[in-house]
């Protein structure tokens, strides 16, 4: 197996940006990481994205975006897992230039979720969840995460101010990245006295419906040594991929994300690393539990320790493991399927130093942990800076 | 040639709902609801109250302040709603016939969601200032439409705003200035017909429609005149709800101060054509000579018309010669249960 390189990286701003349609959002990402890297030719391209096809009407993505960078002939595959399926594109891109099927991969994330109402992206969304099951009763995901937050304070003793710390770290990271959604200073009071969503889940606990798009160039460290030049060349030392129940009435352990442990368990497998080892990491936010869970999942915490850490500020950007320092998808938004790619992005440009005023000093290691659905699949990698 | 307004007046239904009572039956957060919105409870139209019935008693109170103009003189009378009780059969006609101002004179009704009511001012003020009518008339009125347990519930409100207009300098009691419209195709509020409740597109009717026009309006027409935010005693926005023209108004530099007079929707509700043009009246209600004012609508589709408007040494002596609108807003209320609400908006399905 070859080793693998970052040596591009691209994002649109995140946002509702109701000018801007799909294509253009993820032809802006894809052409800032082809300049990034210094390079117009690459392989295939991978995309991820959830449900263009519900959200803008449009399927047979790989084609058309392909043709929009001018691109037509180069082979490009969709890959979809849900608000995972960035993290799935980045892992898919890896084992082609690993396997040396490809040299150089583009690889990318978008969503375009704002051309339909509330109630459109609900359903859109919802579809990542077991429709026989659970969606055609009526659960929504903000109520499916409200059922592992009762169980997570049950179990654990987790409290509603833990849950609220979580929104509140991450939009003060949000407030330094110029990317974010939001750049808006919010105080636990303003996370208690919010609209009630699904309880004990109120607005500011969810992550936004948003617009964007990310990108990535992959290649060979052969090939990304000659081309950074004296630069710092960030590898993909490990990766690592889990499903689980959709259903979450099919799952044996609420109060534990399963796929994210597995695929954290593969990815450090790959690496040769352990959770001591990890100098910062980007998870899932989608809900402020998620992060909390996925935390303990990943071996930061020790189960039930996720939320006494975010409120002891082990979590925080000057913390023992600084989570989401890009704001995570609470506050740089979540266009679903941009995500996973857009947590690379931010591990990659922390791990150049050139993270300005969110930089973590001396970041060499990181991990970005991208999930699906309620934590039917997850996707983890591992890059280190050499 | 000086156009002013020689006469004004407001009318606001006695009824009354609570936020909580609404957000009481289809189980809504009504703290967050007033904390968000703003808004704590709303007007509703009685039994026998429509755009129509509204619009002659606000007009009736305008005629009141006119010192005396002959009803005969109106040359026009325009209303603008999105509640015209028929969909085919002029409001205004019955209007014009209530006050005594038939048969020479020319009449239509206007729609342009919540901004149809300063339509009618402009188009009124406009035919005065061109010389073709001697008075007219513009109405601003709804009983606005918020579908069962929608957002738009909280808000939806009933009232009215009738203005005169005038050349006749003994008679003005506030001059308009100058005026100024934005407007760009903007889909963001819509009912088609047949529908019995509107539809909104979510957050599309924040950012894009209602900021972006109501801001592009009152900024322009405050550079059209060479004014800023400090020369105004009051200036009053569109409002949909109680937040939106107090942040409207701030980002364009006005203070507290300058917006809480015309700020009515907390307790009114959102009166749709009536909102501004019912702000307008409770400003003029409690103004003094030479206050200058700047009004700017909105409307979903969309579209802001902005008027700067200078009170008169006039305003003294008519401000009681009919009731003020504050004092239509807050006395003699009746508070209904939902109950009584629904079968007042014609939610209840009767038998045919």
């Amino acid at each position: 197996m070859r080793d693998v390189a970052v040596i591009g990286v691209g994002m649109t701003s995140f946002g509702e940006l109701w000018e801007t349609p799909l294509r253009s959002l993820w032809a802006e990402a894809g052409l800032a990481a082809l300049d990034d890297a210094g390079i117009d030719k690459v392989d295939l391209i991978t995309i991820g994205c959830m449900s263009s096809g519900i959200f803008t009407g449009q399927e047979h993505l790989a084609s058309l975006l392909a043709d929009e960078l001018g691109m037509a002939g180069v082979p490009a595959t969709r890959v979809e897992s849900a608000c995972a399926s960035g993290g799935l594109a980045v892992r898919a891109a890896f084992a082609e230039v690993a396997a040396g099927l490809s040299d150089t991969v583009l690889v990318t994330g978008v969503e375009k979720m704002t051309d339909v109402d509330g109630a459109d992206a609900t359903y859109a969304l919802g579809t990542a969840a077991d429709s026989e099951w659970e969606g055609f009763h009526g659960v929504t995901f903000p109520g499916l995460y409200a059922m592992l937050a009762r169980i997570h304070m049950r179990k654990y003793g987790t409290t509603r101010e833990q849950l609220a710390q979580v929104a509140v770290k991450n939009h003060a990271n949000g407030l330094l990245n110029p990317h974010a959604q939001y750049h808006l200073k919010i105080s636990v009071d303003d996370v208690l006295e919010s609209t009630a969503v699904a309880d004990p889940l109120n607005l500011f606990d969810c992550s936004p419906v948003t617009d964007g798009a990310a990108a990535l160039v992959l290649t060979t460290v052969e090939r990304a040594r000659k081309i950074a030049g004296d630069k710092p060349v960030v590898v993909i030392t490990g990766s690592g991929m889990a499903t689980d129940t959709v259903t979450l009435a099919n799952r044996g352990e609420l109060a534990e994300l399963g796929a994210v442990k597995l695929a954290g368990e593969r990815a450090y497998a790959m690496a040769g690393r352990k959770p001591e080892d990890i100098h910062l990491v980007e998870v899932h936010d989608c809900f402020t539990i998620a992060e909390i869970m996925a935390t303990e999942a990943l071996g930061f915490f020790a189960p039930g320790d996720g939320g006494p850490a975010v409120e002891k500020g082990l979590t925080s950007l000057n913390g023992r493991i600084p989570v989401n320092t890009s704001g995570g998808l609470k506050s740089k938004g979540h266009p679903v399927g941009a995500t996973g790619v857009a947590q690379v992005v931010e591990i990659t440009t922390q791990l150049r130093g050139q993270a300005g005023q969110r930089q973590v000093a001396g970041a060499t290691i990181g991990m970005a942990q991208n999930m699906g659905g309620s934590g039917g699949s997850s996707v983890v990698h591992i890059l280190e800076v050499i | 040639m000086t156009v002013g307004i020689v006469g004004y007046g407001a009318f606001v239904p006695r009824r009354r709902i609570k936020l909580e009572e609404i957000a009481k039956v289809w189980g809504a957060d009504a703290p967050a609801y007033k904390r968000g919105l703003q808004l704590f409870e709303k007007s509703v139209p009685g039994a026998d109250e429509d755009t129509v019935t509204m619009s002659v008693e606000a007009a009736r109170n305008a005629l009141a302040r006119s010192g005396g103009v002959d009803p005969a003189e109106i040359g026009a009378l325009y209303i603008g709603s999105e509640s015209h009780p028929y969909a085919v059969k002029p409001s205004g006609t019955i209007v014009a016939e209530a006050i005594g101002a038939v048969p020479a004179l020319h009449v239509a009704d206007l729609e342009f969601a919540c901004k149809a009511g300063t339509e009618s001012l402009f188009i009124a003020q406009s035919l005065v200032k061109a010389g073709e009518v001697k008075y007219a008339v513009g109405v601003g009125a709804d009983t606005s439409q918020g579908a069962p347990g929608d957002a738009l519930e909280y808000s939806a409100a009933a009232g009215a705003a009738a203005f005169i207009f005038g050349a006749d300098e003994d008679l003005i009691l506030a001059e308009i200035i100058d005026s100024y419209s934005w407007t760009t195709d903007t889909p963001d509020f819509w009912r088609r017909e047949y529908m019995h409740y509107p539809r909104h597109g979510s957050r599309f009717t924040g950012e894009p429609a209602y900021f972006r026009h109501t801001m592009n309006s009152a900024q322009g027409m405050m550079n059209k005149v060479g004014m800023e935010p400090k020369d105004f005693a009051h200036a009053i926005f569109h409002q949909p709800n109680g937040k939106f023209p107090m942040r409207v108004g701030k980002k364009l530099g006005f203070t507290h101060e300058q917006l809480e007079t015309g700020w009515l929707s907390p307790w009114l509700g959102n009166t749709y054509s009536g909102a501004s043009p019912i702000g307008l009246t409770a400003v003029l209600d409690i103004a003094s000579s030479g206050d200058l004012i700047l009004l700017t609508s909105f409307g979903s589709g969309a579209g802001s018309d902005s008027f700067v408007i200078r009170v008169t040494d006039r305003i003294s002596e008519v401000q009681d010669l009919a009731p003020k609108t504050r004092a239509q807003l807050d006395e003699d209320k009746i508070y209904l249960e939902y109950g009584a609400y629904a079968k007042l908006r014609g939610k209840i399905r009767m038998a045919e």
